[in-house]
């Protein structure tokens, strides 16, 4: 019987193709946490995080929102002493949590990670009115009018597109993309 | 005249067409020419890689293989757009499983991947093909007592290329100081503006802002220079949220390096797009007597 995955290798598998050393390598020296922008709105650091893959923590890890909280800033990595690649860490865990729909509840990153895959499906290109619905609904009333209000601005100075731009041949690039991703009929 | 294939990326059709218009106005000015890349493609962005990372590279991969064919470095405008085609090309170069694998799916659009370009961000061809020497040789309007906040952000810099300084970068000081202004110094040049955090979690997002925008302030800059649509956005288009959620007063406006540059050369405002900001740009034009 094959035996089973630890946790910290299942999340090394997910890192095969990254360019860093293995987590394993990390030292706990919390450079990452010093130098990451997004600490205080994440409830664990990015070091702690790592700890907790190596421990095995994987409840723990899944339910954090550190993940969802990274901009891909890559400021730890170029400073990590270990060359450990975290900002591509934090992608493989977004991911991770995405085919097992195992993400904390109320984050709104997942949803507009896959309207925005659909979109691009769809046209070739990104739309941003398309993509708002993923998250302005998910908003308390002030943000809601608060964005509402910035979009308006924008849309008042012709900043905003109308219409959905799309690709020329749209139908070469959908079946380019079936090649990797079979989506089934999506179109 | 030196050509290049033009990446203009999705931001810049509307919401950042004033960068399309002074890219397109400099790059003229300065004797260099940027050819639209045809049926160009988005480029991922970041949301892409949650999803898949093979995907991703043959997104990227379709516009390297356009280039390839009208055998053109690619230049891109957007920070994130370079980034992803920058490390799509280097993988796939270094890797011809992946690359093969990409090419399979690129045949149906009649496409082959095979790394003969370069990818390049603007602002790089502006310093290193262009040179400080002689765009400040087309300088006739010195942007002089203009005080400027040249803002990095993330991923020009990030992740790292090759063995290039990228705590102490200098070349948007110089560029500025080539265009007659004064680059002050403040310690958040590199730090993220939190990007696509803004849609997702934006707390943390409008946090993120407040520090950055009041650092720039605080160093007596009157306008912050970006070289990305998606920093511009969240630097400008979001002070008046940032403003509501902390009682901080910041009205400072935020330009592309291409408009101050434009300026500097006697392009005129309009054909900048200078006129569609949100926080006007006033302390710059009177710099420039306009
Ligand atoms: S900076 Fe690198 S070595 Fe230090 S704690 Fe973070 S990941 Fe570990
Ligand atoms: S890449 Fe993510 S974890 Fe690293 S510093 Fe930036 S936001 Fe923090």
């Amino acid at each position: 019987m094959a035996e089973r995955l630890s946790f910290s290798d299942e999340v090394s598998n997910l890192l095969y193709a990254a360019h860093g050393n293995p987590l394993t390598t990390c030292i706990q020296c919390g450079t990452c946490s010093g130098t990451c922008p997004v600490v205080p709105y994440m409830d664990h650091t990015p070091r702690r995080l790592i700890g907790m893959i190596t421990a095995g923590l994987k409840e723990e890890v899944m339910a954090s929102n550190t993940y969802w909280s990274c901009a891909s800033c890559y400021h730890c990595n170029v400073r990590c002493p270990q060359g450990i690649d975290i900002a591509e860490l934090m992608y493989a865990l977004k991911r991770l949590s995405i085919w097992r729909a195992q993400h904390k509840e109320g984050l709104i990153g997942p949803v507009f990670s896959e309207t925005f895959v659909k979109t691009i499906f769809k046209s070739g290109r990104s739309y941003e009115p398309v993509l708002a619905t993923s998250y302005l609904f998910t908003f308390g009333v002030q943000e809601f009018l608060q964005e509402a209000q910035t979009a308006t601005s924008l849309m008042l100075k012709g900043r905003l597109p109308v219409l959905p731009p799309r690709i020329k041949r749209l139908d070469n690039f959908g079946r380019m993309l079936r090649r990797i991703i079979p989506m089934g009929d999506a179109k | 005249m030196k050509e290049y294939a033009y990446y203009p990326g999705c931001s810049v059709e509307k919401m950042a067409l004033s960068y399309h218009m002074s890219a397109m106005e400099t790059t003229r000015a300065l004797g260099i020419q940027l050819k639209e890349l045809e049926d160009w493609n988005c480029c991922g962005t970041t949301a892409y890689f949650h999803v898949d990372q093979i995907l991703s590279h043959a997104l990227c991969a379709r516009n390297l293989a356009i280039a390839e064919r009208e055998k053109l470095d690619l230049v891109a405008v957007c920070a994130g757009c370079y980034k992803n085609l920058y490390f799509a090309n280097a993988h796939l170069k270094n890797d011809p499983d992946l690359a093969e694998h990409v090419n399979v799916a690129l045949s149906e659009d009649q496409l082959n991947f095979a790394g003969t370009i370069a990818v390049r961000h603007l602002i790089e061809v502006f310093i290193q093909d262009v040179g400080l020497e002689a765009i400040q040789a087309k300088v006739s309007h010195p942007l002089t007592g203009l005080h400027v906040a040249p803002y990095y952000g993330c991923q020009i810099l990030r992740p790292r290329k090759d063995h290039e300084d990228v705590e102490q970068p200098r070349f948007f000081e110089d560029l500025l100081t080539a265009i007659g202004a004064t680059a002050v110094e403040y310690p958040d040049r590199l730090r993220c503006c939190g990007s696509s955090l803004l849609l997702t979690s934006r707390p943390a997002a409008l946090g993120m802002l407040r520090t950055l925008l009041q650092s720039a302030v605080d160093s007596g800059a009157a306008v912050i220079a970006t070289a990305c649509p998606l920093c511009q956005v969240n630097l400008e288009c979001y002070q008046n949220q940032v403003n509501h959620e902390f009682g901080t007063d910041l009205s400072i406006p935020v330009l592309y390096f291409t408009q101050l540059v434009g300026l500097a050369l006697g392009i005129p405002p309009d054909k900048l797009g200078i006129g569609k900001e949100l926080v006007l740009p006033t302390p710059v034009l009177s710099s420039v007597g306009r």
